[in-house]
């Protein structure tokens, strides 16, 4: 790891360091079929984006009382809800609300993540020690508290969920990109451009920023299915969307209530949502032995 | 953690640590109080920070105790303000809140018109009974998957790892409907909702430990792992160690550090995890309680439980710290 960290991350060089860490990458396929589904699955989620009503049997919001409670058959694929409304389509249509969510709050915390680390890992002895207490007290906020808390002060809604679990996610980005900029700092390549008498404004913006954004794909990806987790309890909790909108979170509290009747109407958001956040993990994971040789998984 | 004080701890604080530092050792007092310090900082911070960011909320508060139905008089406006402190400057009203809370009080609740203490006492057994449980089980799970599979046959250990990544992911509000739905509705083996005693509290805390182990064997399946390859498991097996007795006996110790630190955070994240949970279940708890100050706005509610679950995160983290070179005496001589 230390020997990576001498070497200018030109692309041969990069190439090489890849070359050199793959067979500890071949020894441990991490779920090479499983990469291959989660692939698959998320170019579905995708096409739900895109143009859920190209997929969609059914309107996701037209209310049908005589066929409520349908159980999961070929009329309706994820059977339907306590207004007859049809599961599938209704979580085909709520992959709008959950991802757009989960994008925008990754974008949130992702950005706030990158400031606090900049402004430690550049910023000198203070400046960090400031910063890194700060991330300190930012995650005595365990889990999902910082999002409530910031749900107070927001209200409810997905626009409010979306920002509060981008703050909330914060303290975790800034960790690893404080610790991303520190060791690019101390990498031979920013020695380099010190020594090629490069301002300090341009050292930043050519060679530390884009390193510390390395890794950022897979974080990114990894950080989505974090999101719409914790945009999806938020909806559970009710503190999301409003009832009629199809969204997975909202829709799983809707199947709490006649859980005893119709177990489908809380099984196939979860479902969804599960499979998200799995296949998120696993490209995630897979972007990161790609790119991040040292972290031989 | 080096430092290597030995001055002798005041009587007070050693009772209070006693049973979170079984062997005191020298320099244990020093490491005591370093941790406490730190955590009391960092308390202190939080509870700044959550008062400062729920003044944000708009709106007058007297009309959130008030309620929003009828139009109350200018007189009852004014008697309900001054009755809660809203008609100080903030700053007055914040040195308060922080004596109060550094007495463990934390005024009265918005809605329900008792002390916040008293709100939160009666529901804290619950979730502290329930986050027990789920860090037991959730060690019990990971150890049951790590022990017996790390460093095994390749398709061993890749299926160990796969079951690890899923449990991981699971999301709690997802698994807690499924137990309900097989184990309690299913098959009739628990209460679909509240449910007294162990009964009652088993799915719930499964519900919590299922993606808390996947992330404990995650991480003690590394360190074991790196201890198999070690020379002292080579020493010990060249004497004629079973399997068994080579992976418990030496192996697991050193799987253990990790696995402590991560549980350290992962109690903090249980108790705000018990939100869902408590939700699913029907249970009672400060996870209940903090959800519906949430919902209608009960900012000394909101505050009193964010302080009591920062302050859960920040002691664990602390006894963590505290216990470290005991459980790995090579990081005290650091």
């Amino acid at each position: 790891m230390n020997a990576l960290l001498v070497t200018p991350p030109s692309n041969t060089d990069t190439r090489e360091a890849t070359a050199v860490a793959r067979p500890a990458r071949l020894r441990v396929p991490a779920l090479q079929p499983g990469i291959v589904l989660a692939a698959a699955f998320a170019l579905l989620l995708l096409a739900a984006l895109v143009a859920p009503g190209l997929i969609a049997p059914a309107d996701p919001y037209a209310v049908d009382p005589a066929n409520a409670f349908q159980p999961p058959g070929p009329a309706h694929l994820f059977g339907t809800d306590q207004s007859g409304r049809d599961e599938f389509s209704r979580i085909l249509w709520g992959a709008r609300q959950s991802l757009w969510v989960g994008v925008l709050a990754t974008a949130i915390g992702v950005l706030g993540g990158l400031v606090l680390g900049l402004v430690a890992g550049l910023g000198g002895k203070i400046a960090d020690a400031v910063t890194s207490r700060f991330i300190d007290v930012l995650f005595a906020f365990p889990g999902l508290l910082l999002a409530l808390v910031l749900i107070v002060v927001l209200g409810r809604g997905i626009g409010p969920t979306a920002v509060a679990v981008g703050i909330g996610s914060i303290p975790g980005y800034a960790r690893i990109l404080r610790g991303q900029v520190l060791q690019v700092q101390q990498s031979g390549y920013v020695e380099a451009s010190r020594a090629l008498g490069w301002s300090p404004a341009r050292r930043l913006v050519a060679t530390v920023i884009p390193n510390t954004m390395r890794p950022l794909l897979a974080m990114v990806t990894l950080g989505i299915g974090q999101a719409v987790v914790w945009a999806s309890a938020l909806g559970f909790l009710g503190l999301g969307a409003e009832p009629p909108t199809a969204e997975w979170g909202t829709m799983l509290a809707d199947g709490r209530s006649y859980i005893q009747v119709a177990w489908w109407i809380a099984f196939f958001p979860g479902l969804v949502i599960t499979l998200t956040a799995l296949s998120a993990t696993a490209i995630g994971r897979h972007l990161q032995t790609r790119f991040e040789p040292k972290g031989d998984r | 953690m080096t430092l290597q004080a030995t001055a002798p701890a005041p009587a007070a604080v050693r009772a209070e640590t006693t049973d979170s530092a079984p062997r005191p050792a020298a320099g244990v007092a020093g490491r005591v109080l370093g941790a406490l310090a730190g955590a009391l900082v960092v308390l202190w911070a939080v509870a700044t920070l959550t008062f400062f960011l729920l003044r944000l909320i708009p709106g007058d508060p007297v009309l959130l105790i008030l309620g929003t139905s009828g139009s109350p008089s200018a007189a009852v406006v004014a008697a309900t303000r001054a009755a809660f402190g809203l008609d100080q400057p903030v700053l007055v009203q914040y040195l308060h809140f922080l004596a109060g809370a550094a007495h463990g009080d934390f005024g009265i609740s918005y809605q329900l018109k008792v002390p916040v203490t008293q709100v939160i006492g009666e529901q804290l057994l619950a979730t502290v009974q329930l986050v027990i449980l789920a860090v037991v089980l959730a060690w019990a799970l990971s150890l049951a998957i790590t022990v017996p599979t790390a460093g095994r046959r390749p398709l061993v250990e890749r299926t160990a790892r796969t079951v690890e990544i899923v449990l991981a992911s699971l999301p709690q509000f997802w698994i807690g409907i499924m137990l309900l739905v097989v184990l309690a509705i299913g098959l009739g083996w628990f209460p679909v909702a509240g449910g007294d005693g162990l009964a009652g509290l088993f799915l719930p805390a499964l519900t919590l430990a299922i993606p808390i182990a996947g992330f404990l064997s995650q991480v003690m399946r590394e360190s074991f792992e790196t201890a198999l390859k070690q020379p002292f498991v080579t020493s010990a097996r060249a004497r004629g160690a079973g399997e068994a007795r080579v992976r418990l006996g030496h192996a697991l110790r050193h799987a253990l550090l990790p696995g402590v630190t991560l549980t350290g955070w992962a109690v903090g994240s249980l108790f705000s995890g018990a939100v869902v949970v408590e939700v699913i279940f029907a249970r009672p708890g400060i996870g209940r309680v903090l959800l519906s100050a949430v919902l209608s706005r009960d900012i000394p509610v909101v505050l009193g439980v964010v302080v009591v679950i920062a302050a859960v995160y920040v002691v664990v983290n602390a006894i963590v710290d505290i216990l470290y070179p005991i459980i790995d005496p090579r990081l005290a001589s650091r």
